[in-house]
């Protein structure tokens, strides 16, 4: 049962930068009890736009409290323009990887840090573009597109382990492999 | 660091006396029961002697008792022979909380054609009998249902329910993997048609378990071969492993009585000492009717696996009921079934005993899980103070 690296499991026991920060410059959320798992994110932010501190809270399985954790020793000392930049594959480098089940944890992480950002910056978040594949996770078919392109997934099941797309109902899986099809010819 | 085992539904160890009696069979005693040779004779004289034992814990007829692999070979294995025996008919029934090794085989049988009704379960895992009973027709083959739920231990009111399918010459399996060892089982009484039983899950090691064919029941074999099992089932004869089954069940028969007084007093005082250490935790399933050894226990805004990892920290084993490692973070489709709420589903740990635990080992866990629950729910967005 076991498949998590050393790192993750150290970052997980002996998580970083855990709890509510008082007076956060930024604040972003992501996930949901529905979902199994959810981040909140927290940072103060300096006049220079430089991260001084970042926290978290966690809802989750051990590798969704280990990214969290690695997240927030990413951020510490970033500037938001490095911060902006950082893919969820970092954070999962960062902990040695992460069981390709396991890899929406780290996009989690991504995602918070994402909205955190577009928060602090005053940007709203409008109706994301392109056509709602999975409506439990919220997941349109352009962000199937880019992972399955990106990453090289091969499956629905891939596409699940990514971006949890098609892992609530089941009712878009069909869709989901229309895509990974598509894009598999297109390649 | 002391092992706590309590995650016997999963599987459980192989009782001492079980794999002192099988272990000759792995060494000197080699021989193929059907051999002619005594040599062999002799091993087959200890296959009869198992057979005997398997029978005698579920109140069976030794050569009603078929040897196989597993439970889910006992599963597949009564489902093949049901439709074979009535190959005119089109319909099943089963429950929508039913095994893998039950759940799976029908959703492929409803994709070829069979239509398949999946009886719900209310919110404590209690069977709709009455939906139940105006699914079943004429065209029904065959009606599976589950003894005991293995995550929540709920018991089906099977007597009751095989009676309906008789009256009705409607064919009536039942998975009892979970109930066998740990309940009193009689398929005399019960009438149930075919049964299955696993060893793991009694204290005998994997890789072998039995079906219960009611005699007189027209059976074409799943596995295909030698005349074995009474030409019921190909394949040699998994001698040594036969050999500890039988053990097991009269080890088994010999604790049921244990099984209803200590376990279940151990499995109440842990139950009753988690619920009130720990707030917000809910017991799911039907506490006046479950397995005595199961407690199946959520607890609001943390999740399973993170729960696992930290008593494993402690050396406690236990299982979950959210399946966090494909993808979908669903809680298990047992609970979906039983439509827990998310807040809790998510965080449920299933207990299960055997007559090995100890009140140390009850002990051990309350002093464990309480902090782990509150660790976890320190670092979660969900957890209010005030709650």
């Amino acid at each position: 049962m076991w498949e998590y690296t050393d790192k993750v499991k150290d970052h997980f026991l002996n998580p970083r930068n855990v709890g509510q920060m008082e007076a956060p410059d930024a604040v972003g959320e992501t996930g949901s009890l529905a979902c199994g798992d959810a981040l909140k994110l927290f940072l103060k932010i300096n006049d220079s736009e430089r991260i001084t501190d970042a926290t978290f809270m966690t809802f989750g399985c051990a590798s969704a409290v280990a990214s969290s954790s690695a997240l927030t020793e990413i951020l510490k000392g970033m500037t938001l323009d490095d911060a902006a930049k950082i893919t969820n594959d970092d954070i999962a480098d960062y902990l040695g990887g992460l069981p390709k089940a396991k890899m929406h944890c780290s996009v989690m992480g991504q995602n918070a840090l994402k909205n955190a950002i577009n928060a602090y910056r005053g940007i709203q978040i409008l109706e994301k573009p392109g056509t709602m594949v999975c409506e439990c996770f919220d997941i349109t078919d352009l962000e199937i597109i880019d992972a399955v392109k990106k990453n090289h997934l091969d499956s629905v099941e891939d596409v699940t382990s990514y971006l949890k797309a098609g892992g609530g109902c089941g009712n878009c899986i069909d869709k989901i492999e229309e895509i990974v099809e598509s894009v598999k010819t297109q390649a | 660091m002391k092992i706590v085992y309590t995650d016997n539904n999963a599987t459980t160890r192989v009782a001492p006396e079980v794999l002192e009696e099988m272990l000759p069979y792995f060494s000197e005693l080699y021989g193929n029961p059907s051999s002619m040779h005594s040599f062999g004779g002799n091993v087959g004289r200890e296959i009869t002697r198992a057979r005997e034992r398997v029978a005698a814990l579920i109140n069976a007829e030794p050569d009603e008792i078929v040897f196989t692999s597993c439970g889910t070979e006992s599963d597949n294995a009564a489902i093949h022979a049901a439709l074979a025996a009535n190959p005119e008919k089109r319909h099943i029934i089963t429950s929508g909380v039913e095994h893998p090794a039950i759940k799976n085989p029908l959703e492929d049988l409803e994709k070829k054609g069979y239509r398949v009704t999946f009886v719900p379960v209310d919110g404590k895992g209690r069977l709709d009998t009455t939906l139940l009973y105006e699914s079943m027709t004429d065209d029904t083959a065959l009606v599976s249902l589950m003894w005991a739920n293995n995550e929540t231990g709920v018991i089906f009111p099977i007597k009751e329910i095989a009676q309906r399918a008789s009256e009705k010459g409607i064919l009536f399996h039942t998975d009892a993997v979970q109930a066998v060892g740990k309940l009193p089982i009689d398929v005399k009484d019960a009438r149930v048609d075919m049964l299955s039983l696993s060893g793991h899950k009694i204290h005998a090691p994997k890789g072998v378990a039995a079906l219960y064919v009611k005699k007189g029941l027209k059976f074409s074999s799943f596995l295909n071969g030698g005349h074995q099992e009474n030409g019921r089932r190909g394949g040699t004869e998994n001698t040594a492993s036969i050999i500890g089954l039988g053990r097991a069940c009269e080890l088994a028969k010999a604790h049921l009585q244990e099984m209803d007084t200590r376990v279940r007093d151990l499995r109440d005082f842990l139950e009753t000492r988690l619920v009130e250490l720990i707030p917000a935790a809910t017991v799911n399933g039907d506490k006046g009717n479950r397995l005595p050894n199961t407690l199946n226990i959520g607890f609001t805004a943390v999740e399973g696996e993170s729960i696992l990892l930290l008593m494993d920290q402690a050396g406690i084993c236990a299982s979950s009921g959210s399946a966090c490692t494909s993808g979908s973070l669903d809680p298990s489709h047992v609970l979906m079934a039983m439509k827990v709420p998310f807040e809790s589903a998510h965080g449920t740990i299933r207990f299960s005993l055997s007559c090995y635990n100890t009140q140390e080992d009850m002990d051990h866990i309350v002093t464990t899980l309480p902090p782990v629950i509150q660790r976890l729910r320190e670092m979660s967005p969900f957890w209010k103070q005030e709650e």
